[in-house]
Parts: C-alpha cells; sequence; structure tokens
C-alpha cells in the first residue's frame, strides 16, 4: 500500500434524472488485488465501473487514476493502460478472434514478433487454441468467447483490469474453468482488477476484497479471508446476507 | 484487415472519380468542332445529317448531338452554346419558345437576333397542319379548297384528338371556314387508313407526312391562310464562321413538301437509317460528291454505346460516394441534419429525370455533364440512406467497449463502425448503381449519349431492332453490376454480416 493508491474514487456522486446512481462514492481499490463490487441490478455497480475508465463523467466527486484526476479531454491513451472486459457480446464481430485480442496492439504499432510472443503467453494461461482464434465470435462457444474478451482486455499489460459480469451468461461448469484461469492470470500478472458482478460465490471465489453496493452507495467493503474465517459455517447467499444485513441494522 | 482494406480501394476509387471528372470538365479545344442537334422524330435527324454532312463534306468538322428530348432543351442548348445549329420551324418558335404567335417574319428575326440567334437557312417546306381528304371523292365532287368542305355537309371528318380539342384546331378551322360537319376523334396512326378504305372523309395531317404518298389522298389548299406557317429552318447562332454559314446557304429552298415526304417516307414505312437518307439526298442533288458516311458495324456501334453508358454512370456514382458516405458519417451524430439531408436527397428523386436534365441545360449545356450531374444526384439517396442506416444500426454495447478499450473517435470509425456498416452501404451504392444504369438511358436527351441513343431513336423511327440495340445491353449491365456487387461483397464482408 506504498504511496498513492492506483485507483481511487473521491466523493463520486452521478445523478439519473434526478435519482443518485452514485451517491457520493469514496473508495480506494487495492493494488493488484481484485476488488469485488456486488449488489442487485440498478444499484449503481457498472456505472461505478464505468466511472473508472471515464466511460461516464460524474456530477461531483473525482476519479483519481495513477494519482492523478482523469483529464476527460484525453482518454484513449490512459484507457490503454486499463484492461476492460465486458460480457461475451462485446467482441468485435467483424473481426476473428486474433483480431479482437491483437486490436490494441496493432494500434500501437507492436512488432510482429512481439504479438505473436505475447498471443501465446495469453493463450496458455486461457488454453485458448490457434484454430480457435481464427473463428469469428459468434463461432466460438460462450466461454471461448469470454476468454477472447479477457485476453484481448490483457494484451497490452494493463496495471488496471475493470470486469463488467463478464461471465454472467456463461453455464457453472465453464464458469469454474475461467475463474482458475483467470486467477492463474492475475498471480501471473497482477492488476488492480475490479469485478462488478451480482454472484456472490463468483465474488468469493475471485475477489480479495468484496464491496456491496445498495442504492447508489457503499453498505461494506470487507476483506474475502475475514468474511470466511468469521463466518466458517456460512455458504455464499448467507454471506451476502449477513453484508446487507449490517447496513441496515 | 479486409475493412481497411475495402476501405482504401474505396477511397482510392473516389479519387480516380474525380480525376475522372476534371478530364470530362476540362474544354476539349475543339473550338472548330460545328456542334449539331436535332429533337426527337425522324424529319429532325433528317435535316440534322442533311446539315451536318453537308459540312463534312465540305472539310469542316462536325459533331452531332441528336435526339435532344424537346423543343425547349434543343433551344436552350443553342442559345447557351452547347449546340451550333438546330432545325426548327417558324412556327414552333414564335408559339412555343416565344410565346407571341402573331408574330411576322421581321419580328421573329428581331427577337432571335435579341438572342444572339438566327434563322440560317429556309429548307423551303412548310411542315404545318393540313386537311386530308380522299382522293375519289375529292375528285368526283371536284374538291380543291378547305372552303369546298363547306358545299358538302355529309361528309364524315374524323381528327387527331390533339387536333380536335387544340384551341388553334378544329375548333377554330371550323369557326373561321363555318363548316357545317361534326367530327369525330380517332388516333392519327388509323386515321389514313380509315380514310383509305372509306370509312372516314376527311382528316388533319401534317404536310410533310411520309405516309400522305402511300395512301390515295388530296391535301386541300388553305385558301384562308387559317395555319400558322412551319417553315423549316436551320436555327443557328450568329457566330457561326463565314465558311460554315456560306455552306449551309446552299440548302436554301432545296428541300420542298414533296421531298420531304419521300425523305420522311423512306425513315418511316422503309427503314432506312436517317444518316443514310440524308446522304442519298445530298449525293441526288449533286450538294456532296462522293459516299462520306461510314456507318460502324452493329458490335462496334453497341460498344461505343455501353462504353459511353458506363462512363456517365461510374463517374456519376463515383462522385455520390465521394461525396454522400463522408456527409452522412459526418452528420450522423447530428439526428436533426442527418434526417434533413434524407429529405433533400429524397426531394431530389422526386424530380422526373427529363424536367431535371432540362433544368440543368440552361445552366450547365449539354453533353456529359447534365447527365452526370443528374445521375449523380439520383444517386445521393440510396447512398446517403444506407450510409446512415448502418451506422446507427452499429450495437452501442460494441461502441461503447471500443471507447472504453482507448480506441479514439476515429480508430471506431475505421476500426468498427465503419467495416460494421459497409455491408449496408455496399447495398446502397449498388442500388444506386442500378438505378443510375437505368436513369442513364436518358442521358442521350441530352447529347450525352449512351444506351440511350438507340433506344431513343429506336422509339422516334419506331424500329424495334435499334430499341433492342440499346435496351439489351442496358439490362445485362444492370444484371452484371448487380453481380459484381455479390462478388464484391462475398469477398469483402463475412457471411454472417452480409445484408
Amino acid at each position: 500500500m506504498a504511496g498513492m493508491p492506483v485507483l481511487s474514487l473521491n466523493c463520486v456522486s452521478k445523478d439519473y434524472g434526478g435519482t443518485p446512481a452514485l451517491d457520493g462514492i469514496s473508495l480506494d481499490f487495492a493494488e493488484n488485488r481484485i476488488t469485488a463490487v456486488i449488489g442487485r441490478s440498478g444499484c449503481g455497480k457498472s456505472t461505478l465501473l464505468r466511472a473508472c475508465n471515464g466511460l461516464l463523467v460524474p456530477d461531483r466527486g473525482a476519479v483519481e487514476i495513477f494519482g492523478q484526476p482523469l483529464d476527460y479531454t484525453n482518454l484513449s491513451v490512459l484507457r490503454r493502460r486499463i484492461g476492460y472486459a465486458v460480457q461475451s457480446t462485446g467482441l468485435f464481430p467483424h473481426l476473428s478472434a486474433r483480431a479482437n485480442i491483437t486490436l490494441l496492439a496493432s494500434l500501437e504499432g507492436w512488432e510482429q514478433e512481439r504479438v505473436r510472443q505475447r498471443l501465446s503467453e495469453l493463450l496458455q494461461m486461457t488454453q485458448l487454441n490457434d484454430d480457435q482464434l481464427d473463428k469469428y465470435p459468434h463461432q466460438l462457444s460462450g466461454g471461448q468467447q469470454q476468454r477472447v474478451g479477457l485476453c484481448r482486455a490483457m494484451m497490452l499489460h494493463p496495471e488496471i483490469l475493470l470486469l463488467d459480469e463478464p461471465f454472467a451468461a456463461i453455464d457453472p461448469i465453464t464458469r469454474s474453468d475461467i475463474h482458475r484461469q483467470l486467477l492463474q492470470l492475475h498471480r501471473a500478472e497482477p492488476t488492480t482488477a475490479v469485478l462488478v458482478t451480482h454472484d456472490m460465490r463468483e465474488a468469493m471465489r475471485l475477489a480479495d476484497q468484496i464491496v456491496v453496493m445498495e442504492e447508489g452507495r457503499i453498505s461494506s467493503s470487507t476483506a474475502t479471508t475475514d468474511l470466511r474465517q468469521d463466518n466458517p459455517d456460512k455458504d455464499a447467499e448467507e454471506l451476502l446476507q449477513l453484508l446487507m444485513a449490517e447496513t441496515v441494522s | 484487415m479486409t475493412g481497411r482494406g475495402g476501405l482504401l480501394a474505396g477511397l482510392a476509387m473516389c479519387i480516380l472519380s474525380a480525376a475522372a471528372l476534371l478530364y470530362v470538365l476540362l474544354p476539349g479545344g475543339e473550338s472548330q468542332t460545328i456542334r449539331i442537334g436535332s429533337k426527337i422524330f425522324p424529319e429532325s435527324y433528317i435535316l440534322a445529317e442533311i446539315t451536318a454532312q453537308m459540312l463534312e463534306g465540305q472539310g469542316i468538322e462536325v459533331q452531332r448531338k441528336l435526339g435532344l428530348g424537346g423543343t425547349l432543351i434543343a433551344f436552350e442548348a443553342l442559345k447557351t452554346g452547347s449546340i451550333d445549329i438546330y432545325p426548327e420551324y417558324t412556327g414552333t418558335l414564335s408559339q412555343a419558345v416565344l410565346r407571341q404567335p402573331d408574330m411576322s417574319a421581321a419580328e421573329l428575326h428581331a427577337a432571335l437576333a435579341e438572342r444572339a440567334l438566327a434563322i440560317g437557312v429556309l429548307f423551303g417546306f412548310n411542315n404545318s397542319y393540313a386537311v386530308a381528304i380522299s382522293e375519289d371523292i375529292a375528285a368526283s365532287r371536284n374538291i380543291t379548297l378547305i372552303s369546298d368542305l363547306a358545299e358538302h355537309p355529309d361528309l364524315n371528318l374524323g381528327f387527331s384528338l390533339e387536333f380536335l380539342n387544340r384551341g388553334d384546331g378544329w375548333p377554330a378551322l371550323q369557326a373561321a371556314y363555318r363548316l357545317p360537319q361534326r367530327a369525330s376523334g380517332i388516333e392519327h396512326a388509323l386515321a389514313y387508313r380509315a380514310v383509305d378504305s372509306g370509312k372516314l372523309d376527311v382528316t388533319d395531317a401534317y404536310t410533310t407526312d411520309g405516309e400522305l404518298d402511300t395512301f390515295d389522298l388530296r391535301l386541300l389548299l388553305d385558301d384562308k391562310a387559317f395555319f400558322p406557317g412551319y417553315d423549316a429552318v436551320l436555327l443557328a447562332r450568329r457566330d457561326l464562321p463565314r465558311a460554315v454559314t456560306e455552306v449551309l446557304l446552299r440548302l436554301d429552298g432545296r428541300i420542298d413538301e414533296a421531298t420531304m415526304r419521300t425523305l420522311n417516307r423512306r425513315v418511316a414505312n422503309e427503314k432506312m437509317e436517317p444518316h443514310l437518307v440524308a446522304a442519298q439526298f445530298l449525293r441526288d442533288n449533286g450538294l456532296v460528291t462522293g459516299n462520306t458516311v461510314d456507318s460502324p458495324g452493329m458490335a462496334r456501334r453497341i460498344l461505343g454505346y455501353t462504353a459511353v453508358h458506363l462512363k456517365l454512370t461510374l463517374i456519376a456514382l463515383l462522385l455520390a460516394c465521394l461525396v454522400a458516405i463522408p456527409a452522412a458519417l459526418a452528420l450522423a451524430r447530428y439526428s436533426g441534419i442527418a434526417r434533413s439531408l434524407l429529405y433533400v436527397t429524397g426531394l431530389i428523386q422526386t424530380i422526373p429525370a427529363l424536367a431535371l436534365l432540362a433544368l440543368l441545360v440552361p445552366i450547365v449545356g449539354l453533353g456529359e455533364i447534365p447527365a452526370i450531374i443528374a445521375l449523380f444526384l439520383y444517386s445521393l439517396l440510396p447512398i446517403v440512406r444506407n450510409t446512415l442506416t448502418g451506422i446507427f444500426s452499429v450495437d452501442p454495447l460494441l461502441k461503447q467497449v471500443a471507447t472504453g478499450m482507448g480506441l479514439t473517435a476515429s480508430q471506431q470509425l475505421w476500426k468498427v463502425e465503419l467495416p460494421l456498416a459497409a455491408p449496408t452501404i455496399l447495398a446502397g451504392v449498388k442500388t444506386a448503381a442500378i438505378i443510375s444504369i437505368g436513369t442513364a438511358t436518358l442521358a442521350a436527351f441530352v447529347g450525352a449519349g449512351g444506351l440511350g441513343e438507340p433506344i431513343i431513336t429506336g422509339l422516334t423511327l419506331n424500329d424495334h431492332r435499334l430499341i433492342l440495340e440499346g435496351a439489351i445491353p442496358a439490362a445485362l449491365l444492370a444484371i452484371a453490376a448487380e453481380l459484381l456487387f455479390e462478388a464484391v461483397e462475398r469477398t469483402t464482408v463475412p457471411a454472417h454480416l452480409r445484408v
């Protein structure tokens, strides 16, 4: 935790027609850790994620990245240091899986050899193969699409990784495989990751820190290890109930 | 890569097209060439050909712009200097063009002089309305004048619908000559036959109608000078070189009504081509020595028409792409302006092609430029509409992801939005291409040539072979365009993104 936080929100608020989507959120994301932001639909968790890479400009408050407030006039350079993955539909349908993954690298002017090397690292960690890379997204299974999305987000060695419910549309068995691969990837190449999800099991499995949001506010923020230690006999659903109940009381 | 390759190719084609237009727009440096026009009926073709070959016989270079789509187009073309000469009639000039029906000859000359025009040659015949009667009846009852008809109230009169209903037609004729008969209407093409077979006794005719001689008809003398004069003239610009006017003067008074009827009959009945009829006339009258007419073979002729047709269509289409796609892309984000762009291009689409051409001739003259401008304007709507539709239908999530990944606005356009919209844009260009190939047949009306030339000439001369000479290649071109665009789509657009 030495020095400046990599990514932090400072009293960030955003209204949509008078209804606050974000209501004075302040949060420092732990460097090179995975933070899960969990909550019901419409609690503001996706809005929070989009504030992090400037897709959404807050009405009040500031987003700071690498110790600097976001400069909204010139975001594309900064955004290339931030990996971004959404649900499987986020892949470009007119590009092959390979072209999706290497798009940013080619825009950055990477040498072919460097691209090839990086691609093979990523493939190994996500267990994709060359044949699959030549296919268009719609020719891949949901799990394969998601792994392609993950590779695309990681291509440029980002320092921050934003994941917007990336695994929501995947069957449970495949999801468990991808969870393992994500953790492996994160161990090999640590990033300050923010995972937006509505699945407490997923949050418990992947995250170091679990932030619960309700109606645009943060209702709790707990380290996963503490949560598990304090409640060894409770399952994920019960833990979530517990976290949400705390704020009510 | 396919997306970028396709777009680069498109850009290259746009630049090529701009170069091609520049080439077309540059003046040709052919100031000594005399440009001869004609309207779209056989007599006008014949007179124009006679004029053209007469000049060619004297070594003067000539350019033909035959089959101009109407009196106003021809007259405007002459006034603005797109042509130098065309055959016209004094009655048409005073009534339809100058709109002063009761002009004297002197007044007509003065009015033309004001417009830097002059009547170069009086051919020597009057192509006017006339009254025709069956020769048998005329002979037996001794009828030679229109006034004579008043004494024969039992005669059966039938007139073409136009003549029957025109203010200066039957009603005025009846009043002027105090004719007691009632007249019925009949299709002009059938009238002579009806008179010939005795079903009708009297009908209206044109004095130079080639068909008059094939039936046994007598033209009655207009003894009260009811019908205005439609003297055939060569209308010319006053600034014609002296050498040219001197040659043309030799045509003065060389064609009388009987001669013109014969020439017309050769085209209408004997299906001779006007340029051959003209050549024969000039030879027979010793006006031109030797055979100056060399008619290219059908295959070469069609190839020539097709090449011009393709050139007009391609230049217009590429210019339309060059303008419509960037304009639609630039305006796509302002939905209000984008919508008004659609309305404007839609409005252009509703202007009838012939009207648009007639509007363009006074501004830009005759030839390929007005044709290209018209085709360009008609191509805008399908391209603008499909470009906007293509851009609007890109999934907003993909745009959000592209932004979130750090693509700049122009990278998003080139890497995401354009490739995804490309199939729709391509479909719009295809529609424009096929519309243009069809519409370009009208280019012949303004002297731009193309496959419309044989079609329009064929329609005028009632020559089906000539019509098909233009219509079949035009249809094949449209099919070829369809196949070409399909091939382009197959090679550049992945299967799952095709429209």
